[in-house]
C-alpha cells in the first residue's frame, strides 16, 4: 500500500490539509508522521494518529511537567501509567483507584456524558482485576443564573445516578460547585475505587508472540468517533454540532462485563486487559502490544459490530461503549468463552500478537494499516509549552474589608449560598448504600467504605478550591492536596496516595500554560510532603471556551486507611456539655474566602497559605487519637471557616453549641469565616480533655477550647441564637428551591 | 430455613440480602442463576433481590418476570413457599402476577436513596411476626420506581385483608406531608399476598443489619423469617 496506488475514494480520500486538519493535527505534526513512516498515511492511518496524538491520549502539553509529581512510596504497587494506581492496604489486599474527567460530552449531553465517565472510570478499576466499592466525583457548573445551568445540573445528576446505580456501586462522595467561569465549561470527573488481591492484579502488557486478542464486551457501533479529539480542543458556540461524538452509556452492559471479567480472570486465561476508552480499539491495542514490545495484527471482519457497512476507520475510532481487549492464553479459549457466553456478551478473536512490533489493520484481507506500534505513542509530539507564572494577588487585610452583616446573618447567608448548601438534593439521587458497608456516608469530610466484612475501611475524599489555584495557582495546587489530606485524617483514616484530575484551559495560551505548571508544582511539593503519592491521574486541558478559560481545577481524589472501621470520628456534635476544641493556628484569612465572595462580593486577596510541615504536625497528632477511640467528634476547616463548620456539626448531631472565646486579636468576623489551613473542630467529654490537649501540646499544636455543646441553638459571641431548625431551613433549602425553578437565583 | 436468593443479570443487591439472610439463619443461602429451571430442593423462602433485572429499560421487572426460573419460583408459592421481593424483586413480582398493581415511576421523577421510616402495618405474617403492629422501623429506599398503585377494587381488598405489610411515615411514626418519599397510594411500602406468603417491598430491610451501618431495624424481618421454618 503506497499513497500512489492509492485509489482516491470516499473511504480513502486524498490526505490534504484540510483533512489533516479537521483531525486535530497541526501541520507541523503531520509533517512528523510523513517523516515517521516515509509516505503519506491512508486515512484509517491518518485516523489511528489523531487518536494516539492528539491531547487526551498523549500528554503532550503536559507529560513534561507530570514527570516531577512524586509517584513513589513503600506502599504503591502501580503508579500511573497502568488504567489505574494501586496501592497495597496490607493483609493480601490492594485498592485500585483512579479519577477521570468527562467535561466536553457532559456539557454537549449531560445526561450520556455523565453516565459515560463513570461508566468509564469503572472499567479503568475493573479491568485491573479489582471489585468496585465506591465511586466518588467532583462537579463543576456554572454561575445558578446561567440558563443552562439547571439544565446541566440535572443531566448530569441524573446521569451520574443512572449509571452507578444500575452497575451496584455506591456514590459515598464528591463535590458540586458553582460558578461563572464554568458556565460554557462544566467539569465533571468521576472516581472509582476497587478492592483486588494485590497477588491477582491485572496489567495490559501484552505477552508471547502468536498468541490471540480477543474482544469482549458490546458490539461497536458509530458513536463516538473521534471523542477524543473533541476532548482536545476547545468549545465555540458551534460545539453543540458535536452531540453526536457522545457516546451513550449502558450500565447494564458493564454490570455484566465486569461479572464476566472477574470470573474470566479467575480461570486463569487473562495474559494482558485493557479496557476501550478514549479512542477505543485503537488506544487499547497500541498501548497493549507497546507495553509487551509486541506487534498486533488485527482482523476486523472479525470485530462485533452494531450496524453493518462499517469501515475500517470508524471501527478503528469508535468509542462505544462497554468493550474490552484482552491477550488470551490460547490453552484456556474454551473456559474463557464459556464464561461470556454465559453472561451473553461478545467474545471474538479479532486478531494475534506478532514480533514485528508493527501495528497491522487488516479488513478482509486488505492493509488498511501498517504502523511503527511503538513509536505510535512514544514518538507523540512533546511541547514545552511556554507559560506565564501567575502574578500572585497582595494579602488582603481582613480590617479594611467592610463588615455590612452580623455574623449571624451572615452565617445563614452562607450556608444558603450555592457553594456551601446542602448538596442532599444531588447525592440523595445517587445510591450511596448499596452494598451495606458505607460507613460515613456523603455530607461527612470524608466518606467512609468498609472493605468486605472489615475491619479495615477506606476514607475517601475529592478535594480542590479553584479560587485559590486561579489566585495562586502553587498555593492552591497545595492547598487540594492538604485538604484531601485532611478529611481522611478528620476521620481517622492515613492518607495513603492520590488520584489527580487536572482540568484547566487552553495549553496554547501561556497564561493557562503558567496556572498548570504552577499547581502542578504546588502538588507536587504537597505530596512529597505528606508522603502522599500520586498513583493515577487525568489531565483534562482545553477547557475554554469562546477565549474564556475555566478556573484552574485539579481536583484531588485521596484514599486513606482505617485499621478498623469502628474507630473514626465524624463531624457531628455527639452529646451535651462537650468541650468544643479549636485546633491550629486561626490568623483570620480572609483573602479568596467564601465569605469574601459572597458577604462583601469580592473575590480577591491571596488565598490562605499553606504550611506544609505545620499540616502534617497537626493531623498526625490527631489521627491516633481517632484511631484510639479516644477522638470520635472531629471536623476539618475549610469553606466558610469556622462559623460554617460548627454549623454543619450543630446541623449533623442535632445538638446545639455555645462558642463564647474567639481567638483573640483579629477581627471576629475573620476569626469566624477565615479559612486558615491546618485546623480543625474537636469535641469532647470534659474527661477526655485532657488527653487530647496533652497530645496536642507535644505535637506542638496550638489549640483553644472556644465552647461548649448543647442546647438547640448554635449561639456565636454576642449574637442572638440560631437555632437548629433555622440552620437546617438554610443549609436544606437552597439547592431543591433552585431545581425547582421557583427560584430565579 | 433453607433459603436461595436469584440473580438476574443486573441483579445488584444480592449479596446484601444474602449476608442478612447469613446473619439471621446462619447458614449461606444458596445462588441461584436466572437461566435455572429449579430451585435448589427443600427451599423455604426464596429471595428476589433488589437492582437492575436486564437493566430496566422496559418497564422495571417486565423481563424477569418472564425469565425461565420465573416457573419454579410461580410454582413454589403456589405450594405455599415463602417469596420475598425486594425493591426490583417487588417489581418482578407485580410483573409475574405474583402480586397484584403495579410500581409506578417516582411522584418526584427522580431516583432517590435515603434512610427511610416505615409503619409496620401488620403483625400477621411470617415475614413481620417479631415486630409489632404500629412499630416505627429505619430501614433505606434506593430506586426510581416505587410509586405503588392499583384500581380501587384491589386497594380495598389489600387494605380489608390486612395484606398491607408496611407504610412510609416520619420518624415518630406520623404519615404527614413529606412522609412517602414516592407517592405510592395509602403510602404502601411493602404488601402480602392472599396467603400471606409472599411479601413485595420498596425499602430495603437488608441493609439495615448492623449499628455501624445506620441502625439494625431491619433484622426484625429476617429474623421472622428464619423463626417461621
Amino acid at each position: 500500500m503506497t499513497s500512489d496506488t492509492r485509489k482516491s475514494d470516499w473511504n480513502n480520500p486524498d490526505i490534504t490539509p484540510d483533512l489533516v486538519a479537521q483531525h486535530g493535527l497541526k501541520p507541523d505534526e503531520y509533517e512528523r508522521i510523513l517523516a515517521l513512516i516515509g509516505r503519506a498515511p491512508s486515512l484509517t492511518e491518518l485516523g489511528i494518529f489523531s487518536a494516539m496524538w492528539n491531547e487526551h491520549c498523549s500528554y503532550k502539553s503536559s507529560r513534561l511537567h507530570l514527570k516531577g509529581l512524586p509517584t513513589k512510596a513503600p506502599w504503591v504497587i502501580q503508579g500511573p501509567g497502568e488504567n489505574a494506581g494501586v496501592i497495597d492496604i496490607g493483609d493480601g489486599l490492594a485498592c485500585i483507584f483512579k479519577m477521570e474527567s468527562h467535561n466536553h460530552p457532559s456539557f454537549i449531553e449531560p445526561y450520556q456524558g455523565a453516565t459515560t465517565g463513570v461508566g468509564g472510570i469503572l472499567r479503568d478499576v475493573f479491568t485491573m482485576g479489582a471489585r468496585p466499592i465506591a465511586c466518588l466525583n467532583a462537579l463543576r457548573f456554572g454561575d445558578p443564573s446561567h440558563p443552562r445551568t439547571r439544565h446541566l445540573v440535572s443531566g448530569v445528576v441524573a446521569g451520574i445516578g443512572g449509571y452507578g446505580n444500575s452497575f451496584g456501586v455506591p456514590t459515598v462522595g464528591g463535590q458540586v460547585g458553582f460558578h461563572e467561569r464554568y458556565n460554557g465549561n462544566i467539569l465533571v470527573n468521576a472516581m472509582a475505587v476497587g478492592i483486588a488481591r494485590s497477588d491477582e492484579i491485572f496489567y495490559s502488557a501484552a505477552t508471547g508472540v502468536g498468541n490471540p486478542i480477543v474482544y469482549l464486551g458490546s458490539k461497536t457501533g458509530r458513536d463516538g468517533i473521534h471523542g477524543a479529539t473533541m476532548a482536545s480542543a476547545e468549545f465555540d458556540d458551534a460545539s453543540e454540532e458535536k452531540r453526536p461524538t457522545v457516546q451513550v452509556g449502558d450500565p447494564f452492559a458493564e454490570k455484566l462485563l465486569l461479572e464476566a471479567c472477574l470470573e474470566l480472570m479467575k480461570t486463569g486465561s487473562v495474559i494482558a486487559i485493557q479496557d476501550m476508552g478514549a479512542a477505543g480499539l485503537t488506544c487499547s491495542a497500541v498501548e497493549m502490544g507497546a507495553k509487551g514490545n509486541l506487534g498486533i495484527e488485527l482482523n476486523l471482519e472479525h470485530v462485533p459490530c452494531r450496524e453493518d457497512g462499517m469501515t475500517a476507520y470508524e471501527m478503528m475510532l469508535s468509542e462505544s461503549q462497554e468493550r474490552m481487549l484482552m491477550v488470551l492464553d490460547p490453552a484456556k479459549r474454551e473456559q474463557a468463552e464459556a464464561v461470556f457466553r454465559k453472561w451473553a456478551l461478545d467474545f471474538a478473536v479479532i486478531g494475534h500478537t506478532t514480533d514485528t512490533l508493527r501495528f497491522v489493520i487488516k479488513h478482509h484481507g486488505e492493509v488498511m494499516a501498517d504502523l511503527p506500534i511503538k513509536e505510535l505513542g512514544d514518538e507523540a509530539p512533546l511541547y514545552d509549552r511556554p507559560y506565564e507564572e501567575t502574578v500572585p494577588q497582595a494579602e488582603l487585610d481582613a480590617r479594611k474589608v467592610p463588615n455590612t452583616l452580623s455574623n449571624r446573618d451572615a452565617l445563614l447567608k452562607l450556608l444558603a449560598s450555592s457553594e456551601l448548601c446542602s448538596k442532599r438534593w444531588v447525592w440523595e439521587q445517587y445510591d450511596h448504600l448499596i452494598l451495606g458497608n458505607t460507613v460515613q456516608q456523603p455530607g461527612g469530610d470524608a466518606a467512609i467504605v468498609r472493605v468486605e466484612d472489615g475491619p479495615k475501611a477506606l476514607a475517601l475524599t475529592s478535594d480542590v478550591t479553584p479560587r485559590y489555584c486561579e489566585a495562586n495557582p502553587f498555593e492552591g495546587g497545595k492547598q487540594a492536596v492538604v485538604e484531601a489530606w485532611r478529611n481522611i485524617t478528620a476521620v481517622g483514616g492515613l492518607p495513603l496516595a492520590i488520584t489527580d484530575n487536572l482540568n484547566f484551559g487552553n495549553p496554547e495560551r501561556p497564561h493557562a500554560m503558567g496556572q498548570f505548571v504552577g499547581c502542578l508544582k504546588g502538588i507536587g511539593a504537597a505530596c512529597e510532603a505528606l508522603d502522599f503519592p500520586v498513583v493515577s491521574g487525568n489531565v483534562s486541558l482545553y477547557n475554554e471556551t469562546n477565549g474564556e478559560g475555566i478556573l484552574p481545577t485539579p481536583t484531588i481524589g485521596g484514599v486513606g486507611l482505617l485499621a478498623d472501621y469502628t474507630k473514626h470520628a465524624t463531624l457531628a456534635f455527639k452529646g451535651e456539655g462537650q468541650i468544643i476544641v479549636l485546633i491550629g493556628h486561626t490568623r483570620g484569612h480572609l483573602g479568596q474566602s467564601i465569605w469574601l465572595k459572597e458577604i462583601a462580593g469580592q473575590e480577591k486577596g491571596a488565598p490562605p497559605p499553606v504550611d506544609l510541615a505545620l499540616e502534617r504536625k497537626t493531623g498526625d497528632a490527631i489521627r491516633p487519637l481517632i484511631q484510639a477511640g479516644d477522638l470520635t467528634t472531629v471536623h476539618d476547616l475549610s469553606d466558610g471557616g469556622l462559623a460554617v463548620a460548627l454549623a454543619e456539626m450543630v446541623m449533623a448531631g442535632g445538638i446545639g453549641a455555645q462558642i463564647d472565646a474567639l481567638p483573640q486579636g483579629i477581627p471576629v468576623h475573620a476569626a469566624l469565616f477565615g479559612e486558615d489551613q491546618a485546623r480543625y473542630v474537636a469535641a469532647v467529654p470534659g474527661k477526655s480533655l485532657k488527653k487530647l490537649l496533652q497530645a496536642l501540646d507535644a505535637a506542638g499544636v496550638p489549640h483553644s477550647a472556644i465552647g461548649t455543646t448543647g442546647g438547640d441553638a448554635l449561639i456565636l459571641p454576642g449574637e442572638k441564637p440560631i437555632s437548629v431548625m433555622e440552620l437546617r431551613n438554610k443549609h436544606e433549602g437552597w439547592l431543591p428551591k433552585y431545581m425547582s425553578g421557583k427560584d430565579s437565583a | 430455613m433453607k433459603t436461595a436468593v436469584i440473580t438476574f443479570p443486573g441483579s445488584n443487591r444480592q449479596q446484601d440480602v444474602m449476608r442478612a439472610l447469613q446473619q439471621a439463619t446462619g447458614t449461606a443461602p444458596a445462588a441461584v442463576w436466572h437461566g435455572d429451571h429449579e430451585l435448589p430442593a427443600g427451599t423455604d423462602l426464596v429471595v428476589l433481590p433488589g437492582g437492575f433485572s436486564y437493566g430496566d429499560y422496559l418497564r422495571c421487572g417486565a423481563i424477569a418476570g418472564h425469565a425461565e426460573i420465573m416457573t419454579a419460583v410461580r410454582a413454589h408459592a403456589a405450594r405455599g413457599g415463602y417469596v420475598l421481593g425486594i425493591c426490583n424483586g417487588f417489581q418482578i413480582l407485580v410483573e409475574s402476577g405474583l402480586l397484584p398493581g403495579i410500581l409506578m415511576r417516582n411522584a418526584g421523577l427522580r431516583f432517590i436513596c435515603k434512610m427511610q421510616h416505615l409503619q409496620v402495618a401488620t403483625q400477621n405474617s411470617d415475614f413481620t411476626s417479631l415486630y409489632k403492629k404500629g412499630q416505627v422501623i429505619k430501614v433505606c429506599i434506593a430506586h426510581g420506581e416505587g410509586n405503588y398503585m392499583a384500581d380501587e377494587h384491589t386497594i380495598t381488598a389489600l387494605e380489608e385483608q390486612d395484606r398491607v405489610a408496611f407504610r412510609y411515615c416520619h420518624a415518630d411514626g406520623t404519615r404527614t406531608l413529606g412522609a412517602n418519599p414516592n407517592g405510592s397510594i395509602n403510602d404502601i411500602a411493602g404488601i402480602l399476598s392472599e396467603n400471606r406468603r409472599v411479601l413485595g417491598m420498596m425499602p430495603h430491610p437488608e441493609n439495615l443489619i448492623e449499628d455501624i451501618m445506620g441502625g439494625t431495624d431491619g433484622r426484625g424481618l429476617f429474623a421472622s423469617l428464619a423463626k417461621a421454618a
